[in-house]
This record gives structure tokens, C-alpha cells and sequence, in this order.
């Protein structure tokens, strides 16, 4: 079953296509990578898909629901969430307190219960502190249980965004380059988190330069070049393709 | 675990201070700038919510504030109505209106919101000044005590227990608030507009929010001012007083509850110490703000924490 359709979609900025008559589906269950050059259009296509943009033309289905248009925090309460190629941490909050943020939905929201700290509230809360632990602890982050966001490494941001984003129970995750700016050990570990994460039922796509992982983990891979379908497939189809190879890995024709 | 303990211990201390400072008091003239620097940070602590935890900015309170002095003033004096219900009436009103141009205005960030908020609060000032039928006209208005139920709040000290419960309360209430799901997002709402949108947090919903929140506090706290004051004029919805606001709480220290209070404390003090030197008053006031803001830019009470911990050699 196709959890997420993107049909014909175009996004102009000024005349310029970032992303051109775009097709394709995410597979339920999937990690389903985006590949392709720099200014390829692979952010452009994720802000589109999760409402940070609204496309020129071409819609975005998920589950089934015609969703471009919509909010991110609308698209958020469906069950789609994501993480940034540049960071978007909560500098000015504690590390745990930002995965927090990422239960917002599941929290009681009411203002005046929590104006007067109701019992419920607390309740709510330390419940909600315990399930972002043990989230840090999956992706992890246990040594920075107590840290202040603004003290923490950048490797372990990124990992951090991974549990905000999966404390809000998506069905979808969207991942813009999780491993850019790491090492190879670091690499490895956000590679060991997106399987476990997809073993827990949540579809992942996944937009990375890192070949390596990406052809290690991926169910399927669609490839962009100027914001068009290059080429799709399976790992193995998608590495044989010669478009891709002199597009993307730079053969000499 | 720190939070709860700075919740508990910060609260009862504020208490012990505000029941303890009158036994320095020697005459009502003490009483008297301890409820104006008590209701200054009323005002800040509600303001604070907006600049320094869901990072906005308003050069308009001070409008709200003049509001909801003017709407206890016209409601009690012209319409007979009862001060408690004045004082609800007006703040209801200036919630809605709070509502109604934050949506608008608070797509703006930065400079822009600033600008747009200024505006506010200039119109505001005008109206109060040019509707004299209604307002009083730069003359003013006058009013009597507030009464509960036949029991008027009347002298200093009686306003100064009453306002310091009022103060205790408006500090639980705004810890409470910050350290909630709805806290939360409105501290997300200053770290990353986007990484909130994308995990549920309506971001615009929240920042009119707060800054409903914030105009009622100082709505309330403007009625009160008048019914202390018995004589309101326009002055009090100026750009100025606006300023001065923002000013308390980007000294005392922003995101920092106990920070914005005790910026009130100290800029409604400040110029009463200083009176003994009254030609150099502005120019001591404005060194000390330029001085606190290059060598403490994080506010009074965040830098001093942060040294303290330093100290003791914490991380």
C-alpha cells in the first residue's frame, strides 16, 4: 500500500523549477531514499511534502488524503513528521524538554489546566518526561539526559531531532540528511537509529549523500536531477542505471 | 528536578521577602513605591511571557495597561458599575482586542512587530487623549477606592498586602504556565518556529496566545493602578511607559521570571534612590542600563546564576 503519493508536482521559485511534474509513492513500512546532486531539489520536494511550502502545481497524497496545502502542524497531527538538513533545535530549552515539545499532540493542551498545574497536568507530564527519555535512550542520547540543547555536540543534535520528531508518533518520518557533517563512526550510529526506527513500523524517507548508507538501507530510491525523476528502484536497479551514475557519481560520458 | 526546587524555593522566598520588607518601612512613602514597583512587575512577569520565553516583542503594553485603566475608570465612575467587575469587564475587552489585532500583527517578527505594536500603543495614547467626552481629555479622570463585596482596599498598606498576594499569585501562575505542554511550545515557538510547526505546535495560535495573555495581565494590573491612584491621565498609555516596561524585563533578564520581577523592582526603585541626585538622575539610569546590557546581555538575574554557577565550578 502507498502511504504517500506525490502526483505531477512542480514547485517555480521565480521561473526556476526546483521541483518539475514530480511522480512517485512511499511504500507503508518502507525506507525509501531521495537521491541525487546538490540543488537536485531533494529539500525543496520535503518542504513541499510537509507543508513548508505549497506547490505551483501537482498534489501530495498521504493516506489517501489530498494533504498539499495544509499546515505543517496540521500534517503533523496526521502523522507526519520530519528533521532538518539545518538544524531547527530549541537552543533555548533543555535537550529533553525539546523531545517534550515533540509530544505536544499527545499532551492536555488546555491552557487554564495547565495555568493552574492541575494534578492531571503533572501527571501528563511526568509520564510524557519518562517516554522522551527512554526516546533520547533510543536514539542514543542517554548522557545528555540533563543537558541544556545550546551545550550539545552536532552529531548529537541530529540525533536529537530524530526523537523529537518520534515523540510525536508519526506514521511517516522524513529525514533531510541525517548524517551530513558527521563522521564515519557517527554515520554508522544514525544508520543503526533509522533501521531501528523503521523496525518499530514507521515508514522513513530518507534524503542523504551518503551513498554508502543509503545503499545499505534502502527498501527503494527515487533519483532527482533538476528537480525531475531521474531514475527509480530497487538499490541494485538504481546503481546500474547509467543516467544516474553520470548525473549523480560524475562518469565521464 | 532543579526546576521544581527554583519553583517551590523562588516562590517562598519571594513571599518571605514581600512579607518581611515592611519592617523597613518607616512611613507610607515606602509602602507606596513597594505596590507601584509590585505592580510594574506584575506587569513584566506577563510581558516577559511574550519577549522572553515566546521570543516577541510589544512597544505597546503600555496601552493595554492605559486601557484597562481607563475601562475601570469609565465603567465605575460613568456606568456605576461595581470596581471587580470593571476591572473583569476591561480586562475581557482588552483580551479581545489583544486578539483581534495580534493575529494579524504577530505574522510580523522583528523590527516589523515591533513597529506594528508601537502603533498600538500610539493609537491608543491618541484616542485616550482626543475622546475627552468619554475619557477626560489630557485632564483625566478620577476614581474612588476598590471594593469587593462593601470591603474597600483603602491606604498603602492595605493596597501593599493585597497587591503582594496578587504578585505571588501572578508568579505561580506564569511558572506554571512555562513549565507546561502549553509552556513548552511557546518556548519552541522562540527556538525554532518551523522545528514546532512540523511536530504539531500551531505557532500562530500560540504566540496570539500568549500575547492575549500578557495585555490582560497588564489590563488588570492597569485598574488597579487607577483605583490606587484615584486619577488616571493619557500619560500612562505613552510610549515611554511602554518602553520603560520592556526595559524591566530585558534588564532583570528575559526568559526568567524572577529575572523580569526583579527588573521592575530595580527600575522602580532606581529612580527614587537617584532623586537625592536629581540633575544626573537620566544620565546615572542610562549608564547603569548601558552598562548592564554590555557586561550582563542575558539580564541581571540569568548572568548572575550563570556566574555563581561558574563558581562553583558546576560544569
Amino acid at each position: 500500500m502507498s502511504l504517500l503519493k506525490v502526483e505531477k508536482l512542480s514547485k517555480e521559485f521565480g521561473g526556476v523549477h526546483a521541483i518539475e511534474d514530480l511522480t512517485f509513492s512511499v511504500e507503508a513500512g518502507h525506507i525509501h531514499s531521495i537521491i541525487g546532486p546538490n540543488g537536485a531539489g531533494k529539500t525543496t520536494l520535503f518542504n513541499l511534502i510537509t507543508g513548508v511550502y505549497t506547490p505551483s502545481s501537482g498534489r501530495v497524497l498521504f493516506q489517501d488524503r489530498l494533504v498539499s496545502g495544509m499546515k505543517p502542524y496540521e500534517l503533523a497531527a496526521l502523522g507526519m513528521s520530519r528533521t532538518f538538513q539545518n538544524l531547527q533545535i530549541f537552543f533555548n530549552m533543555k535537550a529533553i524538554e525539546n523531545v517534550m515539545v515533540g509530544s505536544h499532540l499527545h499532551l492536555d493542551r488546555r491552557f487554564l489546566p495547565s495555568l493552574l498545574r492541575l494534578p492531571s497536568v503533572i501527571r501528563k507530564d511526568r509520564q510524557c518526561r519518562e517516554s522522551c527519555a527512554g526516546l533520547m535512550e533510543f536514539v542514543g542520547l542517554v548522557k545528555y539526559l540533563d543537558a541544556d540543547a545550546a551545550s550539545m555536540p552536532y552529531g548529537a543534535l541530529k540525533r536529537l531531532e530524530i526523537a523529537r520528531a518520534l515523540a510525536a508518533k508519526p506514521r511517516i518520518l522524513l529525514l533531510d540528511e541525517p548524517a551530513a557533517g558527521l563522521n564515519a563512526t557517527e554515520s554508522r550510529e544514525i544508520d543503526e537509529v533509522i533501521k531501528r526506527v523503521a523496525a518499530t513500523g514507521v515508514t522513513v524517507v530518507l534524503v542523504e549523500h551518503d551513498m554508502k548508507m543509503v545503499m545499505g538501507i534502502s527498501d527503494h530510491i527515487t533519483a532527482l536531477d533538476y528537480g525531475r525523476k531521474l531514475a527509480e528502484g530497487t538499490p541494485a536497479q538504481v546503481r546500474a542505471n547509467p543516467e544516474v551514475v553520470s548525473a549523480y557519481l560524475g562518469a565521464h560520458a | 528536578m532543579t526546576f521544581k526546587t527554583a519553583r517551590t524555593g523562588g516562590l517562598a522566598l519571594l513571599a518571605i521577602i514581600i512579607a518581611a520588607a515592611p519592617l523597613g518601612f518607616s512611613n507610607s512613602y515606602f509602602y507606596d513605591v513597594a505596590v507601584n514597583a509590585m505592580f510594574n512587575a506584575i506587569v513584566c512577569v506577563g510581558l516577559n511571557l511574550l519577549i522572553g520565553y515566546a521570543g516577541q516583542i510589544s512597544l505597546g503594553h503600555a496601552g493595554f495597561f492605559a486601557l484597562g485603566a481607563y475601562g475601570s475608570a469609565i465603567l465605575t465612575t460613568t456606568y456605576g458599575l461595581p470596581p471587580l467587575a470593571a476591572m473583569v469587564l476591561s480586562a475581557a475587552a482588552v483580551g479581545l482586542l489583544a486578539f483581534v489585532v495580534g493575529r494579524p500583527i504577530l505574522k510580523l517578527k522583528g523590527h516589523y512587530l515591533a513597529m506594528a505594536t508601537l502603533g498600538i500603543g500610539i493609537i491608543i495614547n491618541i484616542v485616550l487623549k482626543t475622546e475627552s467626552k468619554i475619557t477626560g481629555g489630557p485632564d483625566g479622570m478620577s476614581l474612588d477606592n476598590f471594593s469587593v463585596l462593601g470591603f474597600s482596599i483603602v491606604g498603602d498598606r492595605m493596597w501593599y498586602w493585597t497587591v503582594g498576594v496578587l504578585l505571588v499569585l501572578t508568579v505561580w501562575l506564569a511558572l506554571n504556565l512555562i513549565d507546561s505542554p502549553v509552556g513548552r511550545a511557546l518556548r519552541a515557538v522562540h527556538g525554532s518556529e518551523v522545528g514546532a510547526e512540523v511536530v504539531g505546535v500551531d505557532t500562530s495560535s500560540y504566540k496570539v496566545l500568549v500575547f492575549v495573555v500578557s495585555a490582560v495581565f497588564a489590563s488588570i494590573v492597569g485598574s488597579l493602578f487607577a483605583h490606587k491612584n484615584g486619577f488616571i491621565t493619557p500619560d500612562i498609555a505613552s510610549f515611554f511607559h511602554s518602553v520603560e516596561l520592556v526595559t524591566m524585563v530585558v534588564l532583570g533578564g528575559m526568559a526568567s521570571t524572577f529575572g523580569a520581577l526583579i527588573g521592575a523592582v530595580i527600575l522602580t526603585l532606581l529612580p527614587q534612590l537617584l532623586a537625592a541626585v536629581e540633575q544626573y538622575e537620566a544620565m546615572i539610569l542610562g549608564a547603569i542600563m548601558m552598562g548592564t546590557m554590555i557586561f550582563m546581555p542575558k539580564g541581571l538575574l540569568p548572568s548572575l546564576v550563570a556566574s555563581v554557577k561558574r563558581l562553583g565550578g558546576g560544569r
